[in-house]
């Protein structure tokens, strides 16, 4: 028998009320935080977003950070994403004052939806491949033609983010080359067991051990502190690309010039250059 | 009824309808501008496309498999949280909870972290030869993994409402414990347990975080709807409206058919 359900003791009911009560603070308290941040009418002057493509991530903290201690009124926010799905949100009406893409076709999509000028597109930087391999080898790699031999789990970008578009034009080069066999990327591309969403991903799975090669930028290891992680194996330069980046306001404010101003002086050229980048010139 | 009862009614109601409206909008029309984007023509040529078809087919599949790894290794477990008192119990039930909030990205690291290559059970697996990940089974362990707690949820609050009595009687009567399962338990559970397993069904269709993570992206093997979706807002936008038309549809017919046959009233007040 079950007994009758007792009422609520006085005890219970007051914590239930105070729960309540802290439970209806936070509540405000974020409306407001979220209501004061986002909502008010006019953006805050000061702040500038930039949306800038994955691979770019570290060296534009770095810069970033440059830019908050040279202009005191600023801060710099940064929206991480691959490149097509930055350009995506841009062309959608997400509020950006600096688009950073790591190639033309994505900076074309907001270029073409009309939402940046043609004229004020910028290339700043290069970036190059590298393929990277947990140090512990599982797959026993000591050359790029080992990436073709059967039953290596190899990870790359999806096509549609530019590192895999770049990936997809390494093996169509290696394929044409006479040091690798015509099927070469075919073989490759069939070792494939994941095409990650962006490139950091493919250097995680890498990382973790769970591919057993994975092909990335060479920014993204000289940036990476897991050196007892993983390895690298060097594509030569005959058959790697050039992957160009581009760099354009949305906003045509003065403080988005200022920091295409300052990725573009010298002294960016050289934070971008640590970060394992080419220098435009 | 007098005029006043009838005007005060109407007034109730009419105040009712006002502050219920918001709501209903704010979940109503986002539904209904990502329908109005798609054109028929549009539906029927990416749903023939053999890409978008495949990712329908994997979802379904994975789907229906992980809601039975949660039914055969959910109901023991709901009915030993509904029916045992033990230390430790709101420490489980809570880890329960955990999956339900927790980031499908955390999820997703930790089903890496434990069955992948390098990871605590991983490890010896593949010394067996098993790896998980990039494979359908890391599907559907995502799935299981995040989706499970809300049948091991439904089904502990519906096998708490039944009267330990009447299991007791049947139990002096002479059915095994088993029988008593079966042939009481069960039926009188049936209703809650199967909600349970349709949300637990419609939480693992729309699986991502962990799966992407965990599973990784391919066609045909791990790439299910979702992550079809996801990817194909980068590449083509027509697609991911065109499969996310076709999820909506199928998440929403699903739903409302299981409610109609659980004998819930669907159209009629």
């Amino acid at each position: 028998m079950r007994l009758p359900q007792k009422g609520l003791t006085l005890k219970h009911t007051l914590r239930l009320c105070f729960c309540f009560l802290h439970f209806c603070m936070i509540a405000v308290l974020t409306a407001c935080g979220v209501l004061s941040t986002n909502v008010s009418g006019d953006p805050i002057q000061d702040d500038l977003t930039i949306f800038v493509a994955a691979s770019l991530t570290d060296a534009f903290e770095d810069i970033g950070q440059q830019f908050e201690s040279n202009s005191t009124r600023s801060d710099v926010v940064l929206n991480i994403a691959g490149s097509s799905q930055l350009s995506q949100q841009i062309i959608r009406g997400a509020p950006a004052d600096v688009f950073a893409s790591a190639n033309h076709p994505q900076m074309e999509v907001v270029v073409d939806a009309g939402v940046i000028d043609r004229q004020q597109v910028e290339l700043f930087a290069y970036n190059e491949l590298i393929v990277v391999y947990p140090r512990t080898n599982p797959a026993q790699l000591s050359a790029l033609i080992d990436l073709a031999r059967p039953g290596v789990k190899l990870v790359v970008a999806a096509e549609a983010v530019p590192v895999g578009g770049y990936t997809q034009s390494f093996l169509a080069t290696a394929s044409r080359d006479p040091a690798f066999p015509s099927s070469y990327q075919t073989n490759v591309l069939e070792n494939v067991v994941s095409f990650e969403q962006n490139v950091r991903a493919v250097l995680n799975k890498v990382m973790l051990g769970e591919a057993d090669a994975g092909i990335v930028y060479r920014s993204d290891v000289a940036t990476s502190m897991d050196e007892d992680l993983i390895a690298v194996l060097e594509i030569p330069e005959h058959l790697n690309v050039q992957a160009a980046y581009y760099i354009a306001p949305i906003q045509n404010t003065s403080i988005s010039h200022q920091f295409i101003d300052m990725i573009l002086s010298p002294a960016g050229q050289e934070i971008l250059e640590s970060y394992g980048f080419v220098p435009r010139e | 009824m007098s005029n006043r009862r009838l005007w005060y009614r109407w007034r109730q109601r009419g105040l009712l309808a006002v502050v219920a409206l918001p709501a209903s909008l704010f979940f109503l029309t986002p539904v209904l501008a990502l329908i109005w984007r798609v054109s028929p023509e549009l539906l029927t040529t990416h749903l023939l496309e053999p890409a978008t078809f495949q990712a329908i087919e994997l979802s379904l599949r994975t789907t229906f498999t992980s809601t039975l790894i949660t039914l055969i290794l959910g109901t023991p477990l709901a009915y030993v949280l509904a029916r045992w008192r033990f230390r430790g119990r709101a420490i489980l039930d809570t880890l329960i909870d955990l999956p339900m909030v927790l980031p499908p990205a955390v999820a997703g690291i930790a089903l890496l972290v434990t069955f992948g290559r390098d990871g605590w059970i991983g490890s010896y697996l593949s010394q067996w030869g098993i790896t998980i990940p990039f494979t359908p089974l890391a599907v559907v362990l995502a799935q299981t993994f995040v989706a499970a707690p809300f049948y091991i949820k439904a089904a502990t609050a519906s096998f708490m409402r039944i009267d330990v009595d009447l299991e007791s009687a049947a139990a002096i009567d002479g059915a095994s414990p088993l029988l008593v399962f079966r042939y009481v338990t069960l039926p009188l559970a049936s209703m809650g347990l199967l909600s349970g397993l349709v949300m637990t069904w419609a939480r693992s269709l729309g699986e991502f975080g962990a799966t992407i993570i965990f599973a990784g992206n391919f066609p045909g093997q791990t790439q299910t709807m979702p992550l079809a979706i996801y990817l194909g807002f980068e590449l083509a936008f027509n697609v991911a409206l065109t499969l996310a038309v076709i999820l909506l549809v199928v998440s929403f017919s699903v739903l409302l058919l299981i409610k109609w046959g659980l004998g819930q009233r669907v159209w009629t007040p």
